[in-house]
């Protein structure tokens, strides 16, 4: 199963991948502009994140919205807790994570990003990390902060200052073990070892950034779903057409495979072996496939204008592709790279299947 | 020979953009869609603003229209505000800086 979201007009369909069809189409769900989603660990509620506050809490079995709240003015992401119990939001406006019990979104925990030189901050990068953590990232205070939700009553958070100027996304490695933030400021990536938070932010990837001459950037790129394969991972540069290549070992770049444009999405086929990427306007009619092992492109398809977002299937014999200004959703054989199916979408974004429910930091 | 080449290249430029025509109505369709959609990836596809600033009429008031056009154009330094001289001309970024202060229907 999984949910398509349908940006401009507040709305989602609700679909499943063993035919490819549509279920349920729900309305009412407010600015989807920048929406993502967390699932429930049965995988039957979707937990949306609006970009105006709202959190959405969707039942898939019915295909209805079960309890929708306004959070914040401005929000960009959310997680959900190791144990399923509770969810989080991060907020533009106010500047600061909100956190709620998952079953009533009842309020448990409202944690100002106020950094330590007293400006309030947008907050990025917000994922979920063993042990009743969330893990996130302040864009104007350059500070990662860690909250602890072990005792309900009272959050212990721990704060990294000074990890580096304008962090503007991060992710967590798939096992939960390392926080990355990439910076916008200057160049690296901030490193964060939750087995070891004791050892403080170190910087990574010297060579990662803009570069010298602060290449411009026309979209974000998304650090989330860092691709994975084997000892390497593959990034999203900033500002240039190439994705980087890193050594997950000693935390060094091993190479740049320059692309069709600014990467924004750089996601693993979950056996490791292709790597699909999208791009950032204007050239955000193309997707690229790199072969993880060759490092080479093997394949560049034209899905149509503005593709926004590609989620694989669970085992990854096929991949959605959300093409904005076709209205289509386009699923790809990745075997072959032929086109399977069409689904008509209103505006479609982001493409999230409920086997992220159990992935940590998904 | 070149310096007058030069002056004279430049008269023209400024004349052009002084004269410089209003996009069609259909490119203005496509402008539209671009602020809303892919500004609108920073500045929210309302314009309420996101890793990027509100970018309502309320909010702009003390703002004039040439600097949103030189905003546009070579972006803003320290910020991820991308220069977009390049990618759209000159006419094209006055229109959208227009809109911004008329307000999007």
């Amino acid at each position: 199963m999984g949910v398509i979201i349908e940006r401009a007009t507040g709305s989602v369909q609700i679909v499943e991948h063993s035919t490819s069809s549509k279920l349920h189409h729900v309305e009412g769900l407010g600015d989807l502009s920048h929406a993502s989603i967390v699932f429930s660990r049965d995988e039957r509620y979707a937990y949306v994140f609006g970009r105006d506050g709202g959190l959405t809490k969707l039942d898939i079995l019915n295909g209805a919205v079960a309890k929708r709240i306004v959070q914040g003015g401005n929000s960009i992401g959310g997680a959900i807790s190791q144990d399923g119990d509770l969810v989080a939001v991060s907020n533009y406006e106010p500047g600061g994570v909100r956190i709620f019990d998952a079953s009533s979104l009842e309020l448990i925990a409202d944690l100002p990003a106020i950094g330590t030189n007293n400006i309030r901050s947008k907050v990025i990068g917000l994922v979920d990390a063993p042990g009743d953590r969330f893990v996130f990232s302040l864009y104007e205070a350059d500070e990662i902060w860690i909250v602890d939700l072990t005792d309900r009553e009272h959050p212990e958070t721990i704060k990294f200052t000074e990890v580096g100027r304008q962090p503007y996304d991060a992710l967590i490695t798939p096992d939960g073990r390392y926080y990355i933030a990439g910076l916008f400021g200057e160049n690296g990536m901030a490193l964060l070892d939750l087995w070891h938070p004791e050892r403080g932010v170190r910087r990574i990837l010297d060579q990662y950034g803009r570069g010298k001459e602060k290449m411009p950037v026309y979209k974000m790129p998304h650090l989330e779903g860092w691709a994975v394969a084997g000892d390497t991972a593959f990034v999203p540069a900033i500002g240039h057409h190439e994705v980087v290549v890193v050594d997950l070992r000693s935390w060094g770049q091993v190479s740049r495979i320059p692309v069709h444009g600014q990467p924004v999405f750089v996601m693993a086929r979950p056996d490791g072996r292709h790597v699909w990427v999208n791009f950032a306007f204007p050239d955000n009619d193309v997707i690229q496939v790199l072969d993880t092992e060759s490092k080479k492109i093997i394949r560049t398809l034209k899905p149509g204008k503005a593709v926004l977002h590609m989620e694989f299937t669970p085992r990854g014999e096929k991949v959605w592709v959300s093409v904005r200004d076709e209205d289509q959703v386009q699923i790809y054989d990745t075997h072959n790279f032929e086109k399977v199916t069409t689904l008509p979408a209103e505006k479609p974004s982001g493409i999230f299947f409920t086997n992220r429910a159990h992935k940590i930091g998904l | 020979m070149n310096r007058n080449l030069l002056l004279l290249g430049l008269c023209l430029s400024t004349v052009h953009g002084v004269l410089a025509a209003e996009p069609s109505v259909a490119r203005q369709a496509e402008l539209k869609h671009l602020l809303l959609h892919d500004c609108g990836s920073c500045h929210g596809m309302t314009l309420n603003g996101g890793l990027g600033p509100a970018l309502t009429p309320d909010v702009l008031e003390n703002k004039p229209a040439e600097y949103l056009f030189q905003v546009i154009s070579n972006g803003l330094p320290n910020t991820p505000m991308p220069p977009w001289e390049g990618i759209l001309d000159e006419a094209e970024m006055r229109w959208i800086a227009g809109e911004l202060k008329d307000g999007l229907d």
